[in-house]
């Protein structure tokens, strides 16, 4: 990262260095028909320039806005670039949205031009073509089941760059004025950002913030041009485009395209990115994955699993931050990796990664810890379409399982009273996208931008994001009170499925617990406890000390935070039945409803703070066939240990 | 589904055959013809002679009577292999898949015919055998990009769900780049989405390649979409043959399929 990339401040621009410095090297894989096809940074930039000339040929101006609608694929990106050579706006959509929702950002950003990848893509557009009358003209990469349609917007991908040809001799000189022109201050992209109570917002995010960002974490990283990553998240998403458009151009790395959504694990493997970033949720489907295998193979397999992880479980997080371990247990992990680690990364694809991210929801520690133990260098960062992602990193060898790190250089971070988080730094957004009052709204006069999210720094400097601003409140004497920070913390026992957590303007905070009935009902096996169903389970008084041990280690855990010490959870108690969609408790994507809940068992609620110890229930259910009947049950409430700030410091 | 075709001249036509397995009649005196690039389908309950038909066609059963006229060549008497080389490819009902080798090595054989290579050159893989070879690999990973298998190259076909198992061997028929694809119940024993998921690949093969297709199959709202003219069979006599519409109001394919009163 030694490179003087000055002068160059556009994306653009950059292309053409890195044809002229690194021409033959790889910037893009795909796999086609079974076989990685490799396009190097000439080839790239000579693609670009057909297509920009092609556009420009076809009316295409500066300030124009071209969708791109598709899937990861070399050309899809290429449009991308081509648009912004022209001083155009690429707007990146989600490949699987449906076609209602396409209207929208078309229609908002009078979108004139769309490249898309195939022919569903092109049956959307046609579907919505008579509300978005702006939309021009359409290009599509893949010609297959495209010869029967007559539209004529349609125009494959290959004629346009045949235009482009033709318009790149007539105007030799054309290209490279158009380059010349752009400036950092240029538009890149916008990028729109799901509304779940609205309209999605168009980010408009600059040539020079997502440069300075990709820039800022690259350099953090160390990241060059022998780094490989594989694309296989939606390319309309922010970090997608971070990761496999301004990084690589900034860096010079080689990004590469899976065959399918379905082969990414298998390309993953033939592949082995270097630098690698999954949402929690890919990490958990893959670990499920490596469980599921180990509990089908041989015991002597079984056995060695179950010793070596036990090994990385004790001392593998700390060998990777470079922290001091004995030598035996040294040496049982250089065993380990051997026999262990080793073939696991390699199964996983991750042999050869450096660096990895997690974002976008809170991680559970178990799950981030059993990456981080097998040598994988898992970490966390928080960041937003707004932000241009990089907004907080973990430094290696500064690694948390609940903190999402330190800022970025760069980036300046500040609080509200109400703990709401606020961001200044050179990637942030220019404006949404026609909306200046939503605008005015995040971006404030002196360009603080205000996330939404709530707070607060630790001591070594670490953000840790909390919840959303709108939902932390107060317990009566003041203390911080974020619901979701604790219900999450909860949920990442194996054994708790869902929490409720209480404390709005009340003494002290409590937690309504669900069970997670497999895990428990396991457990309970195990010990040959009987029980007849959730209800019974749910009311024994082994399960409740259970859960108390994992309320408590909980509350020890928030002990060591002074912030949020306060609202340790004193009381909670085990619903009689497990918490459903269909009885309004939770959302249909499974958030649990705190309000309505707190409502719905408000005496049981009431029960938690009037000390009783036991409270009589009877609660009307639904049943999957429509049917209506009812529990009645006994619940017990149950005291937590809770711990002073300080014991808790001594303990740890 | 109103789709315009180019459906050209007739390309394969069946005289007057019959086919009798000892005091079995399987097929009386049928005659019917299928055009270039059409989608035609052979409907009847169950024991109509519909499979025995196909056997006709492709050469394993050989009629007692009749002939059949493939690409203008009359034939009464031709070997599944030579049925197969003068571009005829089919799937069967109850799959005839290897089941122990990869999705790629059962789309490979259906190359079979086309390799040029003699024994010792392709076992000892020297020179042109492994060109060739990487020919025919490309030719199959066509097929494979287009029936979107591509994640499942590696498998073992006993491993896969029926519905893909199905597609795999549709796969194989194309690899052998037919003219005519005889297609033995495509979508039997397949849910919903499946059922649309190999309409949409039929359709597609028959636009894409203009591959002639003669199917069998019993969800009529399938045949009656993607079929552009249907022959209906009853205890090996024909009974009705014209366009879906057509078959459709036809009293005696209703009394066929619903049975009549005595």
């Amino acid at each position: 990262m030694s490179e003087d990339l000055s002068g160059l401040d556009t994306f653009p621009k950059l292309l053409v260095h890195h044809a002229q410095v690194r021409g033959a090297r790889p910037a893009i894989r795909e796999k086609d028909l079974g076989i990685w096809q490799t396009h190097t940074w000439g080839d790239v930039a000579r693609e670009v320039r057909r297509i920009a000339c092609g556009l420009a040929a076809l009316g295409f101006k500066r300030g124009d806005h071209l969708a791109v609608i598709g899937d990861n694929r070399p050309r899809m990106y290429w449009a991308v670039c081509a648009t912004q050579a022209l001083g155009g706006i690429p707007v990146p959509m989600y490949q699987d949205a449906v076609a209602t929702e396409m209207a929208y950002p078309i229609q908002n950003a009078e979108i004139a031009f769309a490249v898309v990848e195939d022919q569903e893509q092109v049956d959307k557009l046609l579907e919505i073509l008579p509300q978005c009358p702006s939309l021009k003209r359409i290009f599509y990469d893949e010609p297959r089941g495209m010869r029967r349609y007559a539209q004529e917007q349609l125009m494959e991908y290959e004629k346009l760059t045949v235009l482009g040809d033709e318009y790149d001799k007539a105007h030799p000189d054309f290209y490279a004025a158009e380059l010349a022109k752009g400036s950092g201050a240029d538009t890149a992209g916008m990028f729109f950002t799901s509304g779940t109570t609205s309209h999605p917002k168009g980010v408009v995010l600059t040539h020079a913030a997502l440069i300075d960002r990709a820039l800022a974490a690259a350099k953090m990283e160390g990241l060059d041009e022998t780094d490989e990553v594989l694309a296989y998240l939606p390319p309309a998403w922010i970090g997608q485009n971070i990761f496999s458009y301004a990084q690589p151009f900034v860096t010079g790395y080689c990004i590469c395209c899976p065959e399918s959504s379905e082969t990414v694990m298998s390309d993953m493997r033939e592949i082995g990115p270097t630098y690698y970033f999954a949402p929690p949720r890919v990490l958990e489907a893959m670990l499920t994955q490596v469980s599921i295998r180990m509990e089908d193979a041989s015991a002597l397999k079984r056995g060695l699993y179950g010793y070596f992880m036990a090994v990385a479980g004790r001392v593998g997080g700390a060998i990777l931050d470079g922290k001091p371990v004995g030598g035996f247990d040294r040496l049982m992990y250089a065993l380990g990796d051997l026999v262990m680690y080793g073939p696991l990364r390699n199964v996983l694809g991750m042999s050869r990664v450096h660096v990895a991210y997690t974002a976008g929801e809170a991680i559970g520690p178990d799950l981030f810890r059993f990456y981080r133990s097998i040598g994988i260098n898992l970490k966390q960062l928080y960041g937003s379409t707004e932000t241009s992602v990089f907004v907080c990193i973990q430094p290696d060898g500064q690694v948390k399982a609940d903190t999402v790190g330190p800022a970025v250089a760069g980036v300046e971070l500040k609080f509200t009273p109400q703990r709401e988080l606020l961001i200044r730094s050179p990637g942030l957004f220019k404006e949404y996208s026609k909306n200046p009052q939503a605008t005015a709204e995040a971006k404030d006069a002196e360009g603080w931008f205000h996330t939404g999210d709530a707070g607060f720094v630790d001591p070594d400097g670490h953000l840790k994001i909390i919840d959303r601003v709108k939902d932390v409140g107060k317990l009566r004497d003041g203390t911080l009170f974020a619901p979701k920070y604790l219900e999450n913390k909860l949920k990442f026992f194996p054994y708790i499925k869902e929490a409720v957590a209480f404390g709005q303007d009340r003494d002290m905070a409590c937690a309504f617990i669900n069970l997670d009935a497999e895990a428990v009902g396991n457990w309970a096996e195990k010990r040959n406890l009987s029980y007849s169903g959730y209800t019974d389970l749910a009311s024994q008084d082994a399960v409740y000390d259970l859960i108390r041990e994992c309320v408590e280690k909980v509350n020890a855990d928030l002990a060591l935070e002074p912030e949020i010490a306060g609202s340790q959870i004193h009381r909670f108690l085990i619903l009689h039945k497990e918490m459903d969609a269909d009885d309004g408790e939770l959302t249909r994507t499974r958030k649990v409803r705190r309000g309505y809940i707190g409502e719905k068992y408000a005496t049981l609620v009431a029960a938690l703070y009037d000390g009783r110890t036991s409270i009589h229930v009877e609660a009307q259910v639904k049943y999957e066939d429509g049917r209506t009947g009812s529990i009645s049950a006994d619940l017990k409430i149950c005291d937590a240990k809770t711990f002073s700030p300080h014991a808790a410091k001594r303990a740890a | 589904m109103s789709q315009t075709r180019n459906v050209g001249e007739v390309i394969l036509s069946v005289e007057n055959v019959s086919l009798a397995f000892g005091g079995v009649k399987a097929i009386t005196e049928v005659s019917f013809d299928v055009r270039e690039h059409e989608v035609r389908a052979i409907i009847g309950p169950n024991g109509a002679g519909k499979s025995s038909m196909l056997n006709v066609i492709n050469g394993v059963y050989h009629p007692q009577q009749g002939s059949i006229t493939f690409k203008g060549l009359t034939r009464s008497d031709v070997d599944s292999h030579e049925a197969a080389k003068q571009g005829i490819a089919r799937t069967f009902q109850n799959i005839a898949l290897f089941k122990g080798m990869t999705v790629l090595d059962n789309i490979m054989t259906g190359r079979n015919l086309k390799m040029r290579c003699n024994f010792l050159q392709q076992a000892l893989w020297i020179g042109p055998a492994r060109r060739e070879e990487m020919e025919h690999r490309r030719q199959v990973e066509e097929v494979i990009d287009f029936l979107e298998i591509q994640h499942i190259r590696k498998t073992p076909v006993g491993r896969l769900p029926y519905g893909l198992q199905k597609r795999v061997e549709l796969a194989r028929a194309l690899a052998a780049e037919p003219d005519m694809l005889l297609l033995d119940e495509p979508m039997a024993g397949m849910n919903v989405e499946e059922k649309q998921d190999m309409c949409r690949f039929v359709l597609d093969v028959n636009d894409h390649f203009g591959t002639t297709i003669v199917l069998i199959e019993h969800d009529m709202g399938v045949v009656m979409d993607i079929s552009d003219r249907v022959v209906v069979l009853e205890y090996g006599r024909k009974i009705a043959d014209g366009t879906p519409d057509d078959v459709r109001g036809n009293q005696k394919v209703i009394d066929a399929y619903l049975g009549v009163a005595h």
